[in-house]
């Protein structure tokens, strides 16, 4: 029985550490949160707390649901295919209470963005030096944003 | 962009990992080497460093609870950081080093240290009185114990731990190279030689630490310097630090000449913003140069004066190539861009939570701590209790 | 709006009504969101891209992006000739408003938008210490904000530079591919914002999904092939000079 008597000592720092071990899982128990490994080594919670995340733009159907008259012009033109919030930018609180008035865009600044002739992009595009095209006159002088060809509906 | 040249992802501009991360592997690096010098002594019978085994010991514990703050302050949440614990990710080094970090710490340092002085502090805790005597006793667990047949058993156990904690060393600070190693998005770090060369640089800042706190430690202690010891040590260090260098350089003539896509720019980069830190720097100052001191110690014949003087001269410069080594690494892989088109600068900020005056600070807090530690448990080999049993030192 | 005030107030309950159901997350299209019936995705068709920084900007206003940083950008490439392994690229604040305009020029210039590649062996997740980023049942890597620790480990192992550390967060963020759109059925901001049909969400475990049609007869490509990620954004006529 000596040996247990010289080896006291260890057995007693054994302890400690069985104690610090056990209250690590203890601990665990109490801090990892409840959700996690539900999907996988994550929080599954942080999933439904992201798509919480606000909306900011409508949506194109959300607007034709209202504005069926313009999404009836747009569809017939060349910009069939450019979302409304393209241009209007995104409009969720005006979708949500539409008193809210959402302004109108500029389009010299609009226009131009995708418009204003430049090497860089696709040739299909069509494009225009914004000066010398037209003279200093506001796009929509002559082109109506929702169809902008110019037979189609030209100045009002 | 200022500082910026050529393309950059735009997220890439700013650093993500500052001065700290640094830090944390070069003061992760002293602990690992320290302990391979206090190893040599107890696992490998190098009689002669036995002066320094146990400064070498508490040396390491010092610098390693040093070692995460570093980390837990370059953390956006430092709170958070327990949940490494609670939920460490399986495929993660970082979340695989905590679990490294705490069992080098518990298991391997704390045990052997608290093994190899249990005899000076059952002493300490009979001679001292007051505060002093009730820190001594919660120390021994309530054991005096200190029967010869005790002791002869500590002496076994103790040597077990180090035998462990030789391979536990290698891995902690081999784990710091794989975090950086084993990233492959960035060409800088990605190399299975990282954690080796991660290993044998560790070595060798930890054997200059402790032969320079060995040295400074005598010298105001007013004790003539074992100069067989610091011979060895010195001896010990030029091997270790020819291995280091050469791992070093084949990994650069390796990416020379293999040259793949990340070459050109990596090349412009070490040739530019890390020429100084790189080149000058860890290269010729803190590699060659103390390479070349301690071979001339090797061949010529000198007085201990100048052998002192370069054992100093090389030691400072070794940490300082270290040092360098790892600015490299780390900041070095977030100059350039992944794309390879365009590198960034990394401004180092001076008094925020990541900037150089709490580096500063982190650097000197381990000798700070080593000041207490060696107060509260001397490690000089006079004050060793003199019940050890050298008879019966390791089976 | 020509709409007159009596038509707006006919029209206004039945509008309300949907958008309270969008808002819900019962919209018609996704009556019950279940995360393992998709696997998201993206096409990004380069000759349709204009640079005009729509796609940039709508990202920023929907989930807040801090300025500086980004969740998807626009690249501009100019090739000269066959230098390849030369490309001049530019993306000055991401693409935010645009790009100068280019003279004509020897060689050829394009666009590539950039975001999470959403990648199925994803290097960012594999790397995260506590699992607070992942790839959810329906293929898209998210971030866990409340409990991401901010060590940044993610931002490094990403090769294409998608994540950084948002500065008053202090956590890691990046692309959702706007999951709380995609779950009531809505299109990403991005895609809704491109007025080119550029930039095109799919789902590919949607057998009736446009985006299989096209992967049959045109040729696509992901970013950087040779890191094996698994990215999931696929872009067609992806030049070679593209990384």
């Amino acid at each position: 029985m000596r040996i247990f008597r010289d080896t006291g000592h260890l057995f007693r720092l054994a302890g400690l550490f069985a104690v610090g071990t056990l209250s690590f899982f203890v601990i665990r128990a109490f801090l990892v949160p409840r959700s996690f490994g539900e999907y996988g080594h994550y929080r599954g919670a942080a999933i439904s707390e992201i798509a919480a995340h606000p909306i900011r733009f409508a949506g194109h159907q959300t607007c034709e649901t209202c504005h069926t008259d313009v999404a009836q012009t747009k569809n017939a033109g060349k910009h069939a295919q450019v979302n409304c919030e393209a241009c209007h930018g995104p409009l969720a609180k005006h979708a949500d209470d539409p008193s809210i008035d959402p302004g109108k865009p500029d389009t010299a600044v609009l226009c131009v963005r995708c418009h204003a002739a430049s090497a860089a992009k696709p040739k299909g595009v069509p494009q225009v030096d914004a000066d010398q095209h037209a003279n200093g006159l506001p796009c929509q002088t002559c082109h109506q944003p929702h169809n902008p060809a110019i037979a189609a509906g030209g100045a009002k | 962009m200022p500082g910026v040249e050529g393309f950059m992802y735009p997220n890439e501009v700013s650093l993500y990992w500052s001065v700290l991360i640094v830090l944390y592997p070069f003061i992760t690096g002293l602990v690992a080497g320290a302990f391979i010098l206090a190893s040599l002594a107890r696992i490998f019978r190098v009689e002669a460093v036995k002066p320094t085994y146990r400064l070498a010991l508490l040396t390491a514990l010092a610098f390693l609870i040093v070692a995460p703050l570093p980390l837990q302050l370059h953390l956006g949440h430092p709170e958070r950081s327990y949940e490494m614990y609670m939920t460490p990710h399986r495929t993660s080094a970082m979340a695989m080093f905590g679990f490294v970090y705490l069992w080098y710490l518990m298991a391997v340092l704390v045990v052997e240290i608290w093994l190899d002085f249990r005899a000076d502090i059952v002493a300490l805790s009979q001679s001292t009185i007051g505060w002093r005597r009730w820190m001594y006793l919660a120390m021994t667990l309530g054991s005096a114990n200190v029967s010869p047949r005790a002791l002869a058993i500590d002496e076994r156990v103790g040597w077990l731990v180090t035998l462990i904690g030789v391979p536990s060393a290698f891995l902690l600070h081999g784990y710091v190279g794989f975090i950086f190693g084993s990233i492959k998005a960035n060409p800088w770090w990605s190399s299975p030689l990282m954690p080796v060369v991660f290993i044998f640089s560790a070595m060798v800042s930890g054997i200059a630490l402790v032969m320079l706190l060995y040295m400074a430690a005598t010298r105001l202690r007013r004790q003539p310097i074992d100069m067989l010891c610091v011979d060895t040590i010195a001896r010990c260090l030029f091997y270790i630090f020819i291995i280091d260098f050469s791992l070093e350089m084949l990994d650069l003539i390796h990416r020379v000449y293999e040259a793949d896509e990340s070459f050109r720019s990596l090349d412009f980069m070490v040739h530019t913003r890390l020429y100084f830190s790189q080149i000058v720097l860890q290269i010729y100052i803190g590699t060659l140069t103390p390479i070349l001191l301690l071979a001339l110690t090797q061949v010529i014949r000198l007085g201990a004066t100048a052998r002192k003087r370069i054992y100093a001269v090389a030691g400072s410069l070794a940490l300082v190539g270290i040092f360098a080594m790892r600015w490299n690494v780390v900041i070095g892989g977030q100059l350039f861009s992944k794309s390879f088109l365009g590198y960034t600068t990394y401004k180092m900020a001076l008094v925020t939570r990541e900037g150089l005056l709490v580096s500063i600070g982190l650097t000197l807090l381990p000798l700070l701590i080593l000041a207490v530690l060696v107060k509260i448990l001397p490690p000089w080999p006079e004050a060793e209790h003199a019940s050890i049993p050298e008879a019966v030192a390791a089976p | 709006m020509t709409l007159t005030r009596r038509q707006l107030l006919i029209l206004l309950p039945a509008a309300a009504v949907a958008w309270e159901s969008l808002l819900a997350g019962t919209p018609e299209a996704s009556p019950n969101y279940t995360m393992t019936e998709h696997w998201w995705s993206m096409l990004i068709d380069i000759p349709k891209c204009i640079g005009c920084g729509n796609c940039v900007r709508a990202c920023q206003a929907e989930n807040d992006v801090p300025d500086g940083f980004f969740r998807t950008w626009v690249e501009r490439y100019h090739v000269d000739d066959w230098h390849l392994a030369n490309p001049e690229v530019i993306s000055p604040d991401g693409g935010k408003e645009g790009f100068p305009v280019a003279k004509e020029d020897e060689g050829k210039y394009f666009f590539v938008p950039k975001l999470c590649n959403h990648c199925a062996d994803s290097p960012c997740t594999q790397v995260c210490p506590v699992g607070a980023t992942f790839i959810g049942p329906d293929g898209v890597v998210l971030v866990d904000p409340k409990y991401c620790l901010g060590c940044a480990y993610c931002v490094q192992a990403c090769p294409y530079g998608c994540r950084y550390i948002h500065p008053q967060k202090k956590v890691a963020d990046k692309c959702t591919l706007c999951y709380h759109r995609i779950t009531k059925g809505l299109t990403t901001a991005c895609c809704e914002a491109c007025p080119t049909g550029a930039r095109q969400l799919a789902d590919l475990k949607n057998p009736n999904d446009p985006i299989h049609a096209f992967l049959k007869t045109h040729s696509v490509q992901v970013l950087k092939p040779q890191m094996a990620t698994g990215a999931k954004v696929f872009y067609n006529e992806l030049d070679g000079s593209v990384r």
